[in-house]
């Protein structure tokens, strides 16, 4: 039992502080304090994504420095890697060889190579710079290649790994920089309700402007 | 006709209708937002508005053609890349808001002038477009926190539209601060949900994640995910207990806000609960089976009593209404918990129905308020003699909430009742027509003084007839007359919700 408990540790702090939000929200009639509790309970939730993306001895998902390249065809052929290491997580099981991923994505990547070369061909070393963009990211591919290759063969030993390097999963960071922005956007838009209910009702006390619609709709005789 | 249509569409507009739909909205938002004056920015929500109703040829040709119609976004394929979907369920979805949407719109422009202050019409214009993209956006995307984003997107704008009705009282700002705190719990619900499957599956995509759900099968993490959805769009869908939000929102806000909710917001948060429940749950999976019946059917049919109730004794007369569509949307919720293709159908021409019985009856009393101020049942005396035509057209709204034959709420509630009756389910359907009679009479507390009392007289003076401005009366007839004609002509829409519910019964 403690076992369990232990293991699933870093949800009790996000279950307090969704049970905490929840409760300011229903608890409380100050229309500001009702939206903090909002958030509390939405950033909770943040905190239950971030934690599906952690991977244990994962690194940072960037590819390792032997691949590490500037330009814009590599960036994407990256990311299509990335996208092999977060198709698994601690948590998640696998649904389908990341090999497949991999081979699906090496493809926009290869397109990408291509289209660096108009872009960098303006520059000084117009010829050298684009052939270095162009094989930078072929290398990519290729390292994409190999490890969906590796994956299909071979279990690597480790699971989920790309030649011998774990990565966390980057996904739930970018789905909850997309929640924190509709987060923050709900809070605006709260606020400046709470601001205009000001102005018109002189309060922001529920019970206060409850009496205020009543007495409004009875004329005034209580 | 659609062929016709289709073949104007340039094949290069059409290949990319399924995400044109949601873009060409959202990129006139902020163009209206800066136009000078409110009229302005009206013609450009129209013509957004009018764009895409002429992408729903397209999107119908291609399903005829192909079923499934997917746009990989930025060229991603499926399971990662973001994908947009059009198959035969959200299709008629689709086509439900951009037709009313439009309609609504043609409506605005007196409406709007008549409600919301000079300063702010072009600020109005742009949520509006928002909002629409927003709901367009839930119903076509094929991903799970796509679906969480657009939902956002068209509540966050709804807000603010509703907040506008401040201006003739006051009260729309608590309806609107309500419905925001009610709102955001129900969309983080919802987002906690699909944090569950994306844990149980690792994947976005709502088709992948049917696939793998029906290959590993299910355990705790996707039924806490199952019931975090379901009360999440529930509140979204205005489900029976988690309605408290709908009906201030629908009395304070300006009236086209109103007419352009009740008709597509809460159809289309109920459209992406029958997504889950249905395409990415599989209706043969024990506790989805369980919980259509002991939770849809059973609340469904509570709703369909209490809400017809609550709607009798309401003094506001678009606050009967509202509870009239909390009730409605008990009938849907029946029709999906009855779990056959033939109840979802059901369910789901009640819905289509439904928007355009509220259409008409939320822009006549519109417009018996852009006239006369009417806002609550005892102001209606006497409005057969002042506004003829648009009491007749409330009249039909009306009779068709009730469910009289020769109209098309009539040919909804036959099939639901079919549908019950095929499953030996006699409880709901006593329980359907003791609602009905309870419609008939909420109905003919608001048709009573339209025809049969006299208008309050000022010093001896006879009321006028008054006019209503032809852009509101006309897709105010439009829809009125919608309610007779699908009556006799019914196989368009019956096909349409038969081929969606053949469609989601098949899976992906």
């Amino acid at each position: 039992m403690f076992d369990i408990l232990a293991d699933r540790a870093i949800y009790m702090p996000i279950i307090v502080l969704m049970m905490m939000g929840l409760y300011v929200v229903v608890a409380t009639g100050n229309l500001v304090k009702r939206l903090v509790g909002l958030s509390i309970f939405q950033t909770s939730v943040c905190l239950l994504y971030i934690t599906v993306g952690k991977v244990f001895g994962g690194q940072p998902p960037i590819l390792p420095p032997a691949h590490h390249g500037e330009d814009h065809g590599e960036g994407h052929a990256a990311e299509a890697g990335h996208a092999a290491a977060a198709a698994s997580s601690h948590d998640a099981p696998v649904h389908d060889a990341p090999a497949h991923d991999a081979a699906d994505h090496a493809e926009p990547a290869h397109g990408e190579a291509a289209h660096a070369e108009p872009a960098v061909a303006d520059t000084g070393h117009a010829e050298e710079a684009a052939h270095g963009a162009a094989s930078h990211a072929q290398d990519a591919v290729q390292h994409v290649a190999d490890a969906a290759h590796h994956a299909d063969a071979a279990p690597v030993h480790v699971e989920g790994a790309i030649d011998g390097v774990l990565y966390s999963n980057p996904l739930p960071h970018v789905l909850i920089l997309t929640a924190i922005v509709v987060g923050v956007a709900t809070l605006a838009v709260g606020l400046a309700l709470v601001v205009r209910i000001r102005e018109a009702y002189g309060t922001i006390e529920d019970t206060a402007l409850s009496a205020a619609d009543y007495s409004a709709e009875t004329g005034g005789r209580e | 006709m659609m062929e016709l249509l289709g073949a104007l569409i340039p094949s290069a507009l059409a290949q990319h209708a399924p995400v044109l739909l949601v873009v060409v909205p959202l990129i006139l938002s902020p163009v209206a937002a800066v136009m000078p004056n409110g009229r302005i920015a009206w013609v450009i929500a129209l013509i957004g508005v009018a764009f895409t109703v002429l992408m729903l040829p397209p999107l119908f040709a291609g399903v005829q053609a192909d079923a499934v119609m997917s746009y990989a976004l930025g060229g991603w394929a499926a399971p990662l890349g973001i994908e947009y979907r059009v198959d035969a369920l959200n299709l008629p979805i689709l086509a439900l808001v951009g037709i009313i949407g439009f309609l609504c719109t043609l409506y605005a422009l007196p409406s709007v002038a008549d409600e919301v202050d000079e300063g702010k019409r072009a600020i109005f214009y742009a949520t509006f477009l928002v909002c629409f993209a927003g709901l367009l956006g839930v119903a076509v995307t094929g991903d799970a926190f796509n679906v969480f984003v657009f939902v956002e997107i068209s509540s966050l704008s709804t807000y603010g539209l509703i907040a506008m009705g401040a201006g003739r009282d006051r009260r729309a700002l608590t309806a609107s601060y309500n419905y925001l705190v009610l709102g955001t719990i129900g969309a983080t619900f919802f987002v906690i949900g699909v944090g569950f499957l994306y844990m149980a599956t690792g994947t976005l995509n709502m088709a992948d994640m049917a696939r793998v759900l029906a290959e590993n099968g299910h355990d705790r993490v996707t039924q806490a995910g199952f019931a975090f959805i379901v009360v999440g769009l529930g509140l979204k869908a205005a489900m029976f207990p988690l309605h408290v939000w709908l009906p201030n929102a629908y009395a304070f806000a300006p009236n086209f806000v109103t007419a352009f909710l009740a008709s597509t917001a809460t159809k289309v948060a109920f459209y992406a609960l029958i997504r889950f429940l249905f395409s990415v749950y599989h209706p043969d999976v024990t506790f989805v089976d369980l919980s259509s019946t002991w939770v849809f059917a059973v609340v469904g049919t509570i709703a369909m009593i209490v809400a017809s109730v609550q709607a009798v004794f309401q003094t506001d007369a678009r606050r009967v209404l509202a509870y009239s569509s909390v009730a409605q949307v008990g009938y849907m919720m029946l029709g999906l918990g009855i779990g056959s293709a033939d109840g979802l159908a059901a369910g789901l021409l009640h819905l289509m129905n439904h928007a355009m019985m509220k259409g008409a009856l939320f822009m006549a009393l519109g417009a018996f308020a852009l006239n006369y101020g009417v806002s609550r049942v005892k102001d209606l005396a006497g409005m057969g003699k002042s506004m003829p035509a648009t009491s007749v057209a409330f009249t039909f709204g009306g009779l068709s909430l009730v469910g009289v034959p020769l109209t098309i709420g009539f040919t909804s509630k036959w099939y639901l009742i079919l549908a019950a009756l095929e499953n030996g389910w006699w409880w709901a359907v006593a329980a359907l027509i003791l609602s009905s009679l309870l419609a008939l009479a909420y109905v003919a507390r608001l048709l009573m003084p339209i025809w049969f009392e006299n208008a309050p007289t000022h010093g001896g003076a006879v009321p006028k007839v008054q006019r209503v401005p032809w852009l509101m009366a006309v897709p105010m007839g439009i829809l009125a007359l919608a309610n007779i004609y699908f009556f006799f002509h019914a196989a368009p829409i019956v096909n349409l919700a038969r081929g969606a519910a053949n469609a989601v019964m098949g899976g992906f």
